[in-house]
C-alpha cells in the first residue's frame, strides 16, 4: 500500500463518510470543481456531485449558519473554512449558536456539524494565512476542538470528528500537509476523540505539544537523546475538551512538563495545560512548567515567520531548563 | 389593490469599444490627448509590473503574488480618478489605482514578499493598507468617510471589492452603512467574472452586481471595466458627487481576470481556456492603443519609447526591493503598541536570544 500524505487523509476520511453516510455533505469556497485551494476535496465533486460536494458564495458567517442549519436537520455538514484566518465570521455561529443548541433546547436540536480550517505558519504564506487561534475555539463551550498531526489522526480523526454528534471545529496544521507519507487503510475506522496520543515514551520530561509543533518536538526530542534526555512527547489531539489524565500520567513519571505551541502565549491552550498540572499535580513537579509559544505578537509575514515560530533549539532548552532544577 | 411602488433600472456605459471605436459623446477630460495619453501609459507600466512580479515569483524571488492582468483600465480608472486627500481602501490586486496614488512599486514587491513595510506607503498616508479579509474593507470606507462627513470635510473614500466579495455581510452592512448616512464613500465593484474557481452565478442570482447598490438606497451603475474613458469618467462623477455631499455610489467594473487567482493557483482546472481567448479580445490596453493611433497622438516609436521607459521603472523597483534587508526579529515586536507593554519585555528578549539569522539580515 503507497503511503498518504495528511491532506490526503483528511481527503480520504471525507470520501469514506460521503460514500457511507448519506447525510454528509462538504461545502466551501472553492471544494468543488477545484477540489480546495490545498486539494483537500480534490475530486470528492466529480464523485459525488455538486449536491454533495458544494460551492458555497463567498460568506464564512453564511458557511458555518448554513452548517448549523443543516446539522439541525439531521444532516452532517463538513464546512471548510479555506484559511483560519477567514475563520472569525463564522466565530459567531459557532459560540452563540453550534456550541449550544443542544443545551439550550434541551436536547431537542443538537448540531453535529464539523468546521474545517488549514491553519498555523511556517509555508511562506501572504498575510493572514498563518496563524494558529485554536485557543479562541478552545474557549466556546460545547464546541470541540480536534488537530491531526499525522495522516492516520487525520484520517481517523476526521471520521470520529464527522460521526461525533456535536459540533466540531477541526483544525489541520498545513505546514505538514505533505510533510511525510503513512501507510493508512481505508477501514472506515475512527480514532477516539478526548483522548491525547503519546507519541514517544520517556522517563525524564513529559513535552505536550500539537499540530505542525508535534515535528519540532520530535526533532528536538531525538536530538536530546543523544545527551541522555529522555522526552515523552504527547500530541494532545483534542484541543478542548483536554485529556489532562495522560499528561498528569506522565507528570506523575517524569516530574518535568514543556508546552510548545506556536500559537502567541497569553492566554493560549499551553496555559491550560499548565494551570490543570498545577492544580492536580503541583506535588508531582520537579521543576517549574516550560512553556515555548509563539510571541503575544501579530504572527509577521513570512520574511520573519521563522522567527516567530518554536525552534528546535527553543524546545531543547526549555527541556534543559526543566532538568537544571 | 396592488400597485407598483418603486421601480428601478441600472445603466450601462462604456464609451470606448473593444475595437477602440468612440461610442457617444467623450467626455471633457478625453478631448485632450495627454489625458488619455498619461492613463494608457499609467495602464502600460501597471501590466509591465505585473509581468515582472509573476517572474519573480516563478524564480523564487517573491511570494505568492495576486496579477492585475486585465484590471488595469479598471484599477488606472479609478486611481486617477482620486484626489490626494481621499481614502482609498483597497483589497489586494489594485496596484494600477494604487500607483496613481503614489503607492512605488517597491512597496508592493515588498508587501508580497513577507514583508509588513510594504503596507506603509510613502505616498498616500492616509490609504488602508491591502486588505486580504475579503470585503471588510468596505466598512473602513464608510468609517473613514464617517469622519470626513463629521468634520465637514470635502473629501471622500473610496473602497474597491471582488464579484466574490459582494456575498460578504460585510459589504451589504457597508452598503447599507453608507445610504443611511449619506457617507461621501465610493464602492467599486471589480466583477471579474471569478472569485478564484467560483464563477459569479454560483455567487449570486442577481443579473449585475450594480443592483446591489439599490437595495441599499443608493445609486449604482455598471461599467465596462476594460474601458478606461468610461471608468475613469464614471469615477469622476461619483467621488465628485460623493465630496460635495451627494452621498455614496456603486460603481460596477465588468472585466476579467486573465490571470490565475494567485500565482499559488491552476485557473485551468476549472476555467475553459475558450473562455479566456474571448475575454483577451476585449481585454483594456489594446483598445486604448489603437484610439490614441487613430487619433493621431501614438505610433510604435512611441510604444517601443513607453515600453522601455517602464522596463527601466520596473528594474528600478525590483532592485530596490531585492537590495532590502530583512528586518530584524525586533520588528515583530516594534509598532505592536504605541510603547511595547512591560510584560512583552520578555518575549521580545528571548527572540533576540534565539535570532535564526544570526544577526545577518
Ligand atoms: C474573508 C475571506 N474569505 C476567503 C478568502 C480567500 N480568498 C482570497 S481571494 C478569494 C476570492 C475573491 O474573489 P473576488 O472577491 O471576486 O476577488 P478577485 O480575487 O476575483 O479579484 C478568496 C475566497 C479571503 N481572502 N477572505
Ligand atoms: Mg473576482
Amino acid at each position: 500500500m503507497p503511503g498518504i500524505a495528511l491532506i490526503e487523509g483528511v481527503t480520504m476520511a471525507l470520501a469514506h463518510e460521503l460514500s457511507h453516510d448519506e447525510s454528509v455533505v462538504v461545502l466551501g469556497e472553492d471544494v468543488g470543481v477545484n477540489g480546495g485551494v490545498f486539494r483537500a476535496t480534490a475530486g470528492l465533486q466529480q464523485r459525488f456531485g455538486k449536491e454533495r460536494v458544494m460551492d458555497t458564495p463567498l460568506a464564512e458567517g453564511m458557511i458555518a449558519g448554513m452548517s448549523v442549519g443543516m446539522a439541525a436537520q439531521g444532516m452532517r455538514p463538513v464546512a471548510e473554512m479555506q484559511f483560519m484566518g477567514f475563520i472569525y465570521p463564522a466565530v459567531d455561529q459557532m459560540i452563540s449558536h453550534a456550541g449550544r443548541l443542544r443545551h439550550r433546547t434541551r436536547g431537542r436540536l443538537s448540531c453535529p456539524m464539523v468546521l474545517r480550517a488549514p491553519y498555523g505558519g511556517g509555508i511562506h504564506a501572504p498575510e493572514h494565512h498563518s496563524e494558529s487561534t485554536e485557543a479562541l475555539f478552545a474557549h466556546i463551550p460545547g464546541v470541540r476542538v480536534v488537530i491531526p498531526s499525522s495522516p492516520a489522526r487525520a484520517y481517523g480523526l476526521l471520521l470520529a470528528a464527522i460521526r461525533d454528534p456535536d459540533p466540531v471545529v477541526f483544525l489541520e496544521p498545513k505546514r505538514i500537509y505533505r510533510l511525510v507519507k503513512q501507510e493508512v487503510e481505508d477501514d472506515g475506522v475512527a480514532l477516539p476523540l478526548d483522548v491525547c496520543y503519546i507519541l514517544r515514551e520517556g522517563d525524564d520530561v513529559t513535552v505536550v505539544t500539537w499540530g505542525a509543533m508535534t515535528h519540532e518536538t520530535l526533532k528536538a526530542a531525538s536530538e536530546l537523546e543523544s545527551d541522555g534526555i529522555n522526552c515523552e512527547v504527547i500530541d494532545l489531539a483534542t484541543i478542548s475538551p483536554l485529556d489532562i489524565e495522560t499528561i498528569l500520567e506522565s507528570v506523575e513519571k517524569t516530574g518535568r512538563l514543556v508546552i510548545v505551541h506556536e500559537a502567541a502565549r497569553t492566554c493560549g491552550v499551553g496555559a491550560e495545560i499548565a494551570a490543570q498540572v498545577a492544580e492536580q499535580a503541583l506535588y508531582d513537579l520537579e521543576a517549574p512548567i516550560q512553556r515555548v509559544t509563539g510571541y503575544d505578537t501579530v504572527m509577521p509575514l513570512f520574511r520573519l515567520e521563522m522567527e516567530y515560530l518554536p525552534s528546535v533549539a527553543r524546545i531543547k532548552d526549555a527541556v534543559k531548563v526543566t532538568l537544571e532544577e | 389593490m396592488k400597485k407598483t411602488v418603486a421601480e428601478y433600472h441600472i445603466d450601462y456605459l462604456q464609451i470606448l469599444d473593444p475595437d477602440g471605436n468612440v461610442q457617444g459623446e467623450l467626455p471633457a477630460f478625453a478631448r485632450y490627448p495627454h489625458e488619455l495619453i498619461n492613463l494608457y501609459q499609467r495602464m502600460t507600466l501597471t501590466r509591465v509590473f505585473d509581468t515582472k512580479a509573476i517572474n519573480l515569483q516563478r524564480t523564487g524571488k517573491l511570494g505568492t503574488y495576486a496579477s492585475s492582468l486585465g484590471h488595469e483600465a479598471a484599477h488606472v480608472g479609478m486611481g486617477s480618478a482620486m484626489h490626494e486627500k481621499d481614502v482609498f481602501a483597497p483589497m489586494y490586486r489594485e496596484y494600477g489605482a494604487q500607483f496613481c496614488r503614489g503607492v512605488k512599486m517597491s512597496d508592493v514587491l515588498m508587501y508580497w514578499g513577507g514583508d509588513e513595510r510594504g503596507n506603509n506607503f510613502a505616498g498616500p498616508r492616509q490609504d488602508f493598507p491591502w486588505c486580504v479579509p475579503i470585503a471588510t474593507q468596505c466598512l473602513h470606507a464608510a468609517g473613514a468617510a464617517m469622519a470626513m462627513k463629521l468634520r465637514g470635510e470635502k473629501r471622500c473614500a473610496v473602497a474597491s471589492i471582488g464579484d466574490g466579495g459582494t456575498s460578504e455581510g460585510a459589504f451589504y452592512e457597508a452598503l447599507n452603512l453608507a445610504g443611511a448616512q449619506q457617507l461621501p464613500v465610493v464602492f467599486v465593484v471589480v466583477n471579474n467574472k471569478w472569485a478564484i474557481s467560483v464563477p459569479l452565478h454560483l455567487q449570486t442570482a442577481a443579473k449585475t452586481l450594480a443592483q446591489k447598490a439599490i437595495a441599499a438606497g443608493i445609486p449604482g451603475i455598471q461599467v465596462d471595466g476594460n474601458d478606461v474613458i468610461a471608468m475613469r469618467a464614471t469615477m469622476e462623477a461619483a467621488l465628485e458627487r460623493a465630496r460635495n455631499g451627494g452621498g455614496p455610489a456603486l460603481v460596477e467594473a465588468v472585466t476579467y481576470r486573465l490571470s490565475d487567482h494567485t500565482t499559488a493557483d491552476d485557473a485551468t482546472r476549472y476555467r475553459p481556456q475558450e473562455e479566456v481567448d474571448e475575454a483577451w479580445k476585449v481585454e483594456p490596453l489594446e483598445r486604448t492603443r489603437s484610439y490614441l493611433i487613430s487619433i493621431g497622438s501614438w505610433d510604435d516609436g512611441k510604444e517601443q519609447a513607453l515600453l522601455a521607459d517602464c522596463a527601466r521603472q520596473v528594474d528600478e523597483a525590483v532592485n530596490e526591493y531585492l537590495a532590502t534587508d530583512r528586518m530584524p526579529v525586533t520588528a515583530m515586536f516594534d509598532h505592536m503598541y504605541e510603547e511595547l507593554p512591560e510584560a512583552m519585555q520578555d518575549q521580545r528578549e528571548t527572540a533576540i536570544r534565539y535570532d535564526r539569522s544570526g544577526g545577518h539580515h
